[in-house]
C-alpha cells in the first residue's frame, strides 16, 4: 500500500485516496471547435507510461482536497506532490 | 492415555508441572505447557501424522516449524475448526483436539495407498493429460480428485471468534527474534528508536531455543533472557511475540498476524481478541528470519522418521522429547554434527553419520569421533525401509562424481534419518519487497542481493552460518537501520557491542542435489522434492523433458512448492535440479516469485471487525423507529435503510403496494424523503458553475424557484438527476438521487478543484441535517394548511416547483412543492432532530384524511405511471437525454456545458440507440420481469436477435393492469408498434407507446 504525502493532511495510507488518472489534461475551453477526432481524444485517450507518472488523486476520506502526484509506475517512487494547476516538475536529465 | 515414552526426564523449556491432555485422531494423549501439538505426539511416540496428497504414502513430522510439509492438522471442531495448521506451530492447550487432514477414508487404512503402487503411470501433469476429455466432465473428475487428495475442511458455520486490527508506525520493525534479531533490536532499540520485534514463535530466541551452545561463555539461552529483559525495559521498545510477519508491501508497509489467544485454547479469556492484525508502517525494516534446513532427495525419502537433523536437535533440547530410538545422520555439512552431538548427549544413540564430502574435518568431526559415532565420509543414504516408518536405511559409498554408488550397499536399523541438505535463507519478505535474490554457488542456497526498500538483511537469511557472524551482522543492521531512521545525527551511536561466540571451521558443503539411488530406485520416482505436493525428481525430469523448463512452468505444471507450504523445504532443490538437468547454473534458473503470506493467514484475522453489521455502516434516517413500530419491511439503499413497504396485518407485499399507490392517487401519502442527496452550493459563482455541470439553463431561476436538471458526464451520458432549488441570489440547494450522493459531491468537488478553480463556489453535504416528510396526494394542501399558517398555499401563490420557508406543526420548515408521484405534493424540510416530530404531527393531523404511508415500491410504480426515471434503473452509463426523450432540458443556447460536445458524437447521434419507451403488454395481467429482452425474432432457442430490455416494470393499481418502461432501438419512431419479449419459458407480446401512464398533460401534478 502507497504512503502518499496530502499537501494539507500529511503522509496517508493509500486507502484514503482515490486516484483521479492522468494528470494535466485540460478540458478543451470551446469543445464546439474541436472535432470528433479531437475531442475523442480529449475524451477517451490516455497515457499508459511505464516509468514516469503524472497523476490526480484526491483525498476522499480525509480533506477532499485534489492534488498532483509523480509516481513511477514500476518501482510506486513518489517524487513529487504539487497543487493543482501548478506545472508538472521538469523531467529529470538522462543520466540522473 | 499413553505414557510419554519418548520425554526426557531432564531439560527443555517444558514445564512438566503442566500436563496438558490433546486428543489426536480422537485419542487421549498427554503432553506439557510449552510443547506444539508436534513435540507432544512425538513425545508419545506419534510420527506418522497424514498421508502424501497423490500418492498418499504415509508421512511423518519433517521439521520443527513454518516450513512443515507434512504434519497439517484439522485444528478444534465446530465454528472454530481450522485446516491446515502445522503441527510444528501449534502450541499445545489443555482440550485440544487434532486431526489429520489429508488420510482419507483414514490414517490407518487408505484407500488412495493404492496409487502408490501405480505411480508409475500417474506422473507429473498426469491430471492434466488424463482427464482433458471430454472437458465438460472435467467438474466431475476434479471432484474425485480433490476429494482423495482432500486437504482439511473449512468451517461451514460462522466463526464466532473476534479478531481485531491494530496499525502501528515504527522507526525499526524487526522480523525474527533469534540471535540477529535480537542484537539488532538491542543495537537499534539503545539508540532510542521506536522499534516492533516480532517473531512468529511462542518464545524470542530463535534457534538458540532449540540448541546448546554458548554465548560469552554462558548458555545461548541465558544471554537471550538477558537481552529481551533489557530490551522490555526500554520503552520505545514493543516485543511482538506470536507475530508472524507475514507480507511486506510497498513503500514499507507490513502485515503480521499475531496469535494472541490461540494458544489457551477455550481457556482464552473473552475480553482479547483471538487474533491481530498489525499493519505496520516502518521508517526501517530488518529482516532477520532465519534459514531453513534443507532435505537431501534420496530414494524413499519421505518414509516417516526422515527429519530434518535441526528438527531433531530442536525436538531434543528445547522439548525434551526424542524423536526416535536409534538414529542415522545424513548430511553434506557440518550443522548436522552439532545435532548428532545433542541427540547422543540426550541419551539417543546415533548409529553412525553418513557425509556426503570426502575429507570432512574440523572440531565438530573430531568431537564426533570422540563421541565413538561411526563416521562414514563420501557415504550417502540411498535408500529407506520400513511399513509405518524407518525402520532401517541403506547406505552406500558415493564415486568422485556423486552419480553413481560404489561397492556394496550397507543396511543399518534406525527408526530416525536425520538429514541435512545445507540451509535455505529465509529471503520470502526480502523478495516480496521486490529486492533481488541470487543463488550463491559457494553456500549452495540463495541469497538476498540488492534492497529494492528500506530494509537489510541480517544472519541466517542473509546467508550467514555461525552464530558469531548472526551475531555480529543483526548488530550492524540495527545501528545501521536506526542511523537511516535518524538517530545517527541525534546520537552518533558508539559502535555496538558484539557479543563474541565460539566460531566454527568447517569443511564447504558438497551440493549434491540427487543422490542416486541402487536398482529400481535408480529412477528417482521416489525421491521426493516436494513432500507436501508429491513431487518427485522423477517428476521434474519428466517436466524438463516435456519442454516445461522454465522454472515458472516447471512449478505448474509439476506443482512443485505450490502447496500450503509453498515450497519451503522444496524449491531450492527444485531449481538446483532443474539446473542440472537443463545443464545450467542455478542463478541462471532463477527463483519463483514469493509472495505473500509467508505462512497462511486466516480469514478472519483479515476481516477483523468488519463483519456482521459492522461490514458496513447503516444509516438511518430520523423517523426511523418509527418506521420500525409501523411494522416496515426495509430496503438496502446505498447505506441507508429505506422503508420497502408498510404491511398491515397479514397483507402481502403486493396488496400493501397496491393499496398505498392507491392511496397516494386518490386521499394521502406521506413518505420518508430525507435520504434524498442534499448539497448546500454557495458563492458568487454558483450559478454559473450549474450552468456548467447541468445541461439546462439556471441564470434566471429565481429565488424561491426550483428546477428539476440532468447531470452528463463529458462523454454525454446520463450521470445524475435531481431538483435544485435557488435559496438566494449565491446560494442554491441541490438534491441528489439516494444512492449517487456521495458520487455527485465527488464529482462537483473535482470539476470545481481541478479544472475551474477560479470559479467561486463551494460545495457542503448537508443530506444528513434535514429529515423530509413527502406528503402526496390529493389532500396534501389540506393538510398542510392545518399544520401552517405562515407559508400562503394558494396555487398561484405557491406554485408548483417552487419552495417557501415557514412553520409546520410549529417546526421552522422548507417546504418544496415538487412531486415525484405526480400528485400534488410537498416535501417538508425540517431540522433532523425535528425529524420524529415533524413526522408524527402529520401522521395525528392526517388521520382524517387516511394519511397512508409508503415505501420505496410504490414510490416506484408511482413514478413509473407517471414516465419520471431513476438514474441507474432506467439508464446504465451508455444513455443519453436524447435516449430518455428529455431533449427538452438539453440547453441548445448555451455554448457549452458538461457532455454537450459529446452529444454530437456519431456514436451519441446514430437513430439506431436504445430509447425509452413505454409497454403495455397485449396480457394486462402480464408483468414483464426486468432485464427481459425485447427480440426481433423469435428462434426456437437463443441466441435470438435482441432490439431492447425493459428496465421498468410494475404493476399499476391504479390502471388496473401492468406497466412497463424499456430500452427498445429506435424506440422513439416504434410507438403503436407491437414488440415481443422473450421470457425464459414463454413469449410475450407488448405495444409500444409514449414513457408516461398517468397525467400527461401535468394537471394533477400543478393542481
Amino acid at each position: 500500500m502507497l504512503l502518499l504525502s496530502c499537501p494539507w493532511c500529511g503522509p496517508r495510507d493509500e486507502t484514503e485516496f482515490s486516484c483521479g488518472g492522468e494528470a494535466h489534461i485540460d478540458r478543451p475551453a470551446k469543445p464546439a471547435e474541436l472535432s470528433d477526432r479531437q475531442w475523442a481524444d480529449y475524451l477517451f485517450m490516455r497515457g499508459n507510461s511505464k516509468g514516469r507518472h503524472l497523476e490526480r488523486w484526491v483525498h476522499a476520506q480525509g480533506c477532499r482536497r485534489w492534488f498532483n502526484v509523480e509516481r513511477h509506475t514500476v518501482s510506486h517512487h513518489i517524487t513529487a506532490i504539487y497543487e493543482m494547476g501548478k506545472p508538472p516538475p521538469k523531467t529529470p536529465k538522462a543520466g540522473k | 492415555m499413553t505414557a510419554q515414552d519418548f520425554r526426557l526426564a531432564t531439560g527443555g523449556r517444558i514445564d512438566r508441572d503442566l500436563p496438558l491432555r490433546f486428543t489426536f485422531n480422537d485419542r487421549p494423549y498427554t503432553g506439557y505447557a510449552g510443547d506444539t501439538l508436534a513435540s507432544a505426539l512425538l513425545a508419545n511416540g506419534v510420527m506418522t501424522v497424514g498421508r502424501g496428497f497423490k500418492y498418499h504414502r504415509p508421512r511423518g513430522i519433517f521439521s520443527a516449524g513454518a516450513e512443515e510439509p507434512n504434519a497439517l492438522i484439522q485444528l478444534g471442531s465446530g465454528a472454530r475448526s481450522e485446516p491446515n495448521l502445522r503441527a510444528t506451530q501449534i502450541e499445545l492447550f489443555d482440550g485440544l483436539e487434532s486431526a489429520s487432514v489429508n488420510c482419507w477414508p483414514s490414517l490407518e487404512f487408505d484407500i488412495g495407498a493404492v496409487n502408490s503402487l501405480i505411480s508409475r503411470i500417474i506422473p507429473a501433469g498426469f491430471y492434466y493429460k488424463t482427464f482433458m476429455w471430454p472437458a465438460r466432465l472435467w467438474m466431475t473428475y476434479e471432484h474425485i480428485i480433490r476429494h482423495a487428495a482432500g486437504l482439511g475442511r473449512a468451517p461451514k458455520r460462522a466463526d464466532p471468534d473476534r479478531y481485531d486490527h491494530r496499525h502501528a508506525h515504527c522507526d525499526i520493525l524487526i522480523a525474527g527474534a533469534g540471535p540477529a534479531g535480537i542484537a539488532a533490536a538491542l543495537a537499534s532499540g539503545r539508540a532510542g528508536a521506536r522499534v516492533i520485534l516480532a517473531d512468529e514463535q511462542n518464545e524470542m530466541g530463535g534457534a538458540l531455543l532449540g540448541q546448546a551452545g554458548d554465548i560469552d561463555g554462558t548458555p545461548a539461552i541465558e544471554w537471550v533472557e538477558a537481552a529481551l529483559e533489557e530490551l522490555a525495559s526500554l520503552e520505545d521498545v514493543r516485543l511482538l511475540p506470536r507475530a508472524t510477519v507475514f507480507g511486506y508491501y510497498d513503500h514499507n508497509y507490513l502485515g503480521i498476524a499475531e496469535r494472541v489467544t490461540d494458544h489457551l485454547g477455550p481457556a482464552a479469556p473473552a475480553a482479547l481478541p483471538r487474533q491481530c492484525l498489525w499493519k505496520i508502517r516502518a521508517h526501517q525494516v530488518v529482516l532477520a528470519t532465519g534459514a531453513h534446513e534443507r532435505p537431501l532427495v534420496f530414494a524413499d525419502n519421505d518414509r516417516p522418521g526422515v527429519m530434518l537433523a535441526s528438527a531433531a536437535r530442536t525436538y531434543v533440547n528445547r522439548y525434551a522429547v526424542k524423536p526416535g530410538r536409534r538414529a542415522v545422520i545424513v548430511t553434506n555439512n557440518d550443522s548436522a554434527y552439532e545435532a548428532a552431538i545433542d541427540l547422543a548427549a540426550a541419551g539417543l544413540p546415533v548409529a553412525a553419520i553418513a557425509d556426503l564430502r570426502l575429507s570432512p574435518t574440523g572440531p565438530l568431526v573430531e568431537r564426533v569421533g570422540e563421541l565413538g559415532i561411526e563416521l562414514l565420509a563420501g557415504w550417502a543414504v540411498v535408500d529407506t525401509h520400513g511399513r509405518r516408518r524407518v525402520e532401517a536405511v541403506d547406505v552406500g559409498r558415493l564415486d568422485d562424481t556423486g552419480q553413481s554408488i560404489t561397492g556394496e550397499v550397507r543396511r543399518i536399523d534406525c527408526d530416525l534419518v536425520c538429514v541435512s541438505g545445507g540451509w535455505s535463507p529465509v529471503v520470502h519478505l526480502m523478495s516480496q519487497s521486490r529486492g533481488s535474490v541470487r543463488f550463491d554457488d559457494d553456500r549452495a542456497c540463495i541469497v538476498p542481493d540488492e534492497s529494492f526498500q528500506e530494509e537489510r538483511s541480517a544472519g541466517a537469511c542473509n546467508g550467514a552460518h555461525h552464530l558469531a557472524e548472526c551475531l555480529a551482522q543483526g548488530s550492524r543492521a540495527g545501528a545501521e537501520a536506526a542511523r537511516r531512521a535518524g538517530f545517527a545525527k541525534a546520537k552518533p551511536a558508539k559502535p555496538p557491542k558484539i557479543p563474541s561466540a565460539p566460531e566454527a571451521e568447517s569443511t564447504p558443503i558438497r551440493a549434491l542435489w540427487r543422490i542416486p539411488g541402487v536398482g529400481a530406485r535408480a529412477r528417482a520416482d521416489k525421491h521426493f522434492v516436494d513432500l507436501q505436493n508429491d513431487v518427485t525428481a522423477a517428476d521434474i525430469a519428466l517436466a524438463m523433458r516435456e519442454g516445461y523448463d522454465s522454472v515458472e512452468h516447471a512449478k505448474r505444471y509439476t506443482t512443485t512448492g505450490m502447496g500450503t507450504d509453498q515450497g519451503k523445504t522444496s524449491n531450492v532443490n527444485a531449481l538446483a535440479i532443474i539446473a542440472e538437468i537443463t545443464g545450467v547454473e542455478p542463478n541462471a534458473v532463477g527463483v519463483t516469485t514469493f509472495r505473500p503470506p509467508y505462512t497462511p493467514v486466516g480469514y478472519g484475522v483479515l476481516a477483523g471487525r468488519n463483519v456482521g453489521a459492522l461490514f458496513d455502516p447503516v444509516r438511518m434516517t430520523a423517523m426511523h423507529q418509527w418506521h420500525e413500530q409501523a411494522g416496515a419491511v426495509f430496503e438496502d439503499v446505498g447505506q441507508w435503510k429505506r422503508p420497502y413497504y408498510f404491511p398491515q396485518g397479514d397483507e402481502t407485499m403486493a396488496e400493501a403496494v397496491n393499496r398505498e399507490c392507491l392511496a397516494v392517487r386518490y386521499r394521502l401519502g406521506i413518505m420518508d424523503a430525507s435520504t434524498l442527496g442534499k448539497i448546500d452550493i454557495q458563492g458568487p459563482d454558483a450559478r454559473e458553475f450549474l450552468n456548467r455541470i447541468y445541461t439546462n439553463a439556471w441564470d434566471k431561476l429565481a429565488v424561491g424557484r426550483c428546477r428539476y436538471g440532468l447531470m452528463l458526464g463529458d462523454d454525454g451520458m446520463v450521470f445524475d438527476d435531481g431538483v435544485t432549488s435557488c435559496m438566494g441570489e449565491n446560494h442554491f440547494l441541490m438534491t441528489t438521487t439516494t444512492g449517487g450522493a456521495p458520487r455527485v459531491m465527488a464529482w462537483l468537488e473535482e470539476w470545481s478543484q481541478t479544472e475551474w478553480p477560479k470559479l467561486k463556489v463551494y460545495f457542503t453535504s448537508v443530506t444528513t441535517h434535514w429529515a423530509v416528510a413527502a406528503i402526496q396526494g390529493p389532500r396534501a394542501r389540506a393538510l398542510l394548511g392545518e399544520l401552517c399558517d405562515d407559508i400562503d398555499l394558494t396555487r398561484d401563490e405557491f406554485p408548483f416547483m417552487s419552495w417557501r420557508e415557514g412553520t409546520v406543526a410549529g417546526i421552522p420548515a422548507r417546504v418544496f412543492r415538487v412531486s415525484f408521484s405526480g400528485e400534488l405534493a410537498y416535501e417538508i424540510n425540517v431540522a433532523a432532530s425535528y425529524g420524529a416530530a415533524l413526522w408524527q404531527a402529520l401522521m395525528t393531523a392526517g388521520a382524517k384524511h387516511h394519511i397512508t404511508p409508503y415505501g420505496t415500491e410504490a414510490l416506484h410504480v408511482l413514478r413509473a405511471e407517471k414516465g419520471f426515471i431513476v438514474v441507474g434503473h432506467d439508464t446504465d452509463g451508455t444513455v443519453t437525454p436524447h435516449d430518455l426523450g428529455m431533449d427538452w432540458i438539453v440547453s441548445s443556447k448555451k455554448i457549452d456545458f458538461m457532455g454537450k460536445r459529446a452529444l454530437s458524437r456519431p456514436d451519441t447521434s446514430r437513430p439506431d440507440r436504445k430509447q425509452l419507451v413505454g409497454l403495455l403488454t397485449i396480457d394486462p395481467g402480464e408483468v414483464l420481469p426486468e432485464g427481459a429482452q425485447i427480440v426481433s425474432e423469435v428462434r426456437p432457442e437463443p441466441p435470438m436477435p435482441m432490439i431492447g430490455h425493459v428496465c421498468s416494470s410494475y404493476w399499476s393499481a391504479y390502471l388496473d393492469r401492468s406497466i412497463a418502461m424499456a430500452m427498445l432501438v429506435g424506440g422513439h419512431g416504434r410507438h403503436g408498434e407491437t414488440v415481443t419479449i422473450s421470457l425464459e419459458d414463454r413469449i410475450v407480446q407488448a405495444v409500444v407507446t409514449k414513457p408516461v401512464f398517468y397525467d400527461e398533460d401535468g394537471e394533477k401534478i400543478r393542481g
